[in-house]
């Protein structure tokens, strides 16, 4: 993990620093609430339905367990016992005050954590896969060039007053965990014929009301590249984007406008002028920041064991948990295990301030000390012992962490709607939960095998509904909360907006009309392998909307 | 004139600005600027003019315009319409990095106590401060950070290349 500089650290105090005098000319009337707001916001601070919301960020996922117990601090003494994982890995707190938010940033600061560009109009917070330097199908760590992101994007003098927010995220393997495709700005790690690292850039995907998958700028970019690329790209969009409207502020419609092809000479052409810069990655740069990321000292592992087969065979519940939240490691004798933040107690994403103890103390005992959130709003233990694994489950099941749905049906998605948000048109925290209540078993959902749903509680798609298999979007309708479905979105390496199916349903009728179309792809699919979207893909919308408009 | 900082200090602003399509007779003999279109219009007969010249631009021009004149210009004034309009901060490297221009660098507009660190870091030298700020404490956010990542008009490599 990063260990930070002096440098890194006194940053951290200064900006503390100004915050706090920000608040308080704030709370002396010498700044205005509109230019507070600014400042506020490049601090991850929101002015929402009841209370602040305050946003720290998570650089790429990736906490100690050290910092998760300051997160479960925070929870206990400044919120309400409580934070909730955002999709872009970050944690939200919904009750601060503001008088006290300079306290928290200390106190996340002694850990060397921040909430800075994590809202705004400015580069946030570089986002990457979970499972970065562990996953079986790795071609590169992308998190070297996540923290290489971080440092050249936090308070870039140039970018911090873009035409609207900018999302980076890096995946470095073959599988796309990170959703790359509706980012900003969306890199994958590749070789070339010759094997050497590279980067594929696309830029324009996102979502919101414009949703777009992002487009292929550039097939191969020498990994040395990266920031020069970056800020030629940041630079034009600086320039030329729109600031006229709100709605066609972001650089997917400058690219959409532009044109794909002229947008690229544009990037190219500033890029010509920087490309030689100091900004330019050498051999050195890049092994000094990989030296914070090597290899923990894995023990030499079998890759089986009598007892962990044993409680397989014995324990129908732990070998349920076994099949959905687990993945290999790269090391043998290794798990990956996903904590599930999608029980039927909790809205999805939720954590309570013990449950996060317990996590970091888990960490702690069986996973060297680290935690990964995920862009799919989960936790993750990355290095766990097979001969671990009975016990963490045990653990986590008395936690209500142990549901086994990772990547399956009760894996919702949710933004937090208008139980919290200022912005939603319509509650999606509850729909969530209704889903969980109605498809609770375990024998349906794992028969479903993978598929996602995502919900949305406005227009401005938090929830990610449009690269769901199944999403659902909540608008408001002449005062009534209504539902839209939409059908065949992806958010892996096969990226697609879903289209909607029709009418929308109202709140008490989108359960049932989940459950119609999950009956449509069980009657159609050709076999229990074949998944809900290859389904989709393979029979259209039309068996669909036969059965739910008739 | 309202409040006025350059190079850190406040300073006396003895330029005025005028639209260049003024009668040149009645155009003062002191330190003008105008803007890029009445630059270009009347170059030839501006430069003739015994003080110093500068030009506004608004922040959609190209920086690019005014190239083979920078030895004769002694300030280019970058408008901020609104503080959260940040095309002025992309113009200000240009001129500073790429087209190496000496002279002034002037911020117009919303020029505010939480932006100024950010503008010095892309090469302003000079703040037209609005009328609403309080100047020494303008003047102690040029120092608020001491820490910068990037590479920009201030130092030309980023913290690992130092």
């Amino acid at each position: 993990m990063y260990q930070y500089s002096q440098a890194d650290h006194q940053l951290l105090l200064e900006r503390v620093t100004q915050f706090r005098d920000q608040v308080s000319r704030r709370l002396k009337g010498e700044l205005s609430e509109d230019e507070f707001k600014q400042q506020r916001l490049r601090n991850g601070l929101y002015l929402q339905l009841h209370a602040y919301m305050l946003r720290v960020a998570v650089p790429y996922g990736l906490l100690s367990s050290e910092q998760m117990r300051t997160l479960a601090h925070i929870a206990r003494r400044y919120d309400r016992g409580y934070g909730h994982f955002s999709t872009r890995q970050n944690i939200q707190y919904n009750w601060p005050k503001l008088e006290e938010v300079p306290e928290i940033l200390d106190a996340l600061a002694a850990v060397e954590m921040h909430a800075i560009q994590t809202s705004g109009n400015c580069i946030r917070n570089t986002t990457s896969d979970p499972l970065a330097g562990v996953a079986r199908d790795e071609v590169a760590d992308p998190r070297p060039y996540c923290e290489l992101i971080r440092q050249w994007s936090t308070f870039h003098p140039e970018f911090n007053f873009l035409p609207r927010k900018f999302k980076i995220a890096v995946s470095g393997a073959i599988h796309d965990r990170a959703a790359v495709a509706v980012h900003d700005i969306g890199l994958r790690l590749v070789k070339n014929e010759s094997d050497e690292l590279g980067l594929e850039v696309y830029v324009g995907g996102g979502l919101g009301r414009t949703p777009m998958i992002g487009k292929l700028i550039r097939e191969f970019l020498p990994v040395h590249d990266i920031l020069t690329y970056l800020e030629a790209i940041l630079r034009v969009y600086n320039q030329f984007g729109r600031r006229d409207n709100l709605y066609k502020a972001r650089i997917k419609i400058l690219v959409h406008e532009t044109g794909e092809d002229e947008f690229r000479k544009q990037v190219e052409a500033e890029w010509e002028n920087v490309k030689a810069s100091k900004l330019r990655l050498r051999d050195e740069d890049i092994e000094a920041i990989s030296a914070h990321f090597k290899d923990p000292d894995y023990e030499i592992l079998p890759d089986n064991d009598a007892d962990f087969d044993n409680h397989l065979i014995t324990n129908p519940e732990f070998a349920k948990w076994v099949d959905n939240n687990l993945e290999l490691h790269k090391k043998p004798g290794y798990r990956i295990a996903y904590l599930s933040l999608k029980s039927p107690d909790q809205p999805p994403g939720d954590v309570t301030a013990d449950q996060m103890d317990a996590i970091a103390d888990l960490a702690d005992r069986y996973s060297l000390g680290q935690i990964r959130s995920t862009h799919r709003q989960n936790l993750v233990l990355s290095d766990v012992k097979l001969t671990d694994l009975f016990e963490l489950w045990e653990e986590l099941t008395k936690l209500g962490l142990a549901t086994p749905n990772y990547n399956h049906l009760t894996d919702i998605i949710s933004c937090p709607g208008m139980d919290y948000c200022a912005l939603a048109t319509a509650r999606s925290i509850p729909i969530a939960q209704a889903l969980t209540d109605r498809f609770e078993s375990y024998d349906y959902v794992n028969d479903l095998g993978d598929i996602s749903l995502n919900i949305s509680g406005c227009i401005n798609a938090c929830g990610h509904h449009h690269v769901a298999n199944i999403g659902i979007l909540g608008v408001n309708k002449k005062g009534v909360e209504v539902y839209q479905l939409t059908l065949g979105g992806s958010a892996r390496e096969d990226a697609a907006i879903g289209k909607i199916l029709g009418p929308a349903f109202t709140a008490d009728e989108i359960v049932d009309a989940i459950g119609e179309v999950l009956e449509v792809y069980l009657e159609n699919r050709e076999d229990s392998e074949e998944d809900f979207l290859t389904t989709y893909r393979r029979i259209g919308q039309s068996p669909f909307k036969e059965r739910l408009y008739g | 004139m309202g409040k006025y900082i350059k190079d850190r200090k406040p300073s006396e602003d003895n330029w005025m600005p005028y639209t260049g399509l003024e009668d040149s007779d009645t155009l003062p003999s002191g330190d003008i600027y105008v803007p890029l279109e009445a630059w270009k219009e009347r170059r030839d007969e501006l430069l003739t003019r015994n003080s110093r010249l500068g030009v506004i631009l608004e922040n959609t021009d190209d920086v690019s315009e005014i190239i083979d004149d920078l030895d004769r210009l002694d300030l280019v004034v970058l408008q901020f319409p609104k503080m959260v309009d940040g095309r002025a901060f992309t113009q200000a490297r240009l001129l500073r990095e790429r087209l190496k221009y000496k002279g002034e660098i002037r911020a117009v507009g919303d020029v505010l106590q939480d932006q100024v660190f950010y503008m010095q870091r892309c090469g302003f030298n000079a703040f037209e401060l609005r009328d609403d700020q309080d100047l020494n404490s303008v003047l102690k956010a040029f120092d608020e950070m001491s820490v910068t990542y990037q590479g920009a008009a201030d130092v030309d490599a980023p913290i690992w290349r130092r």
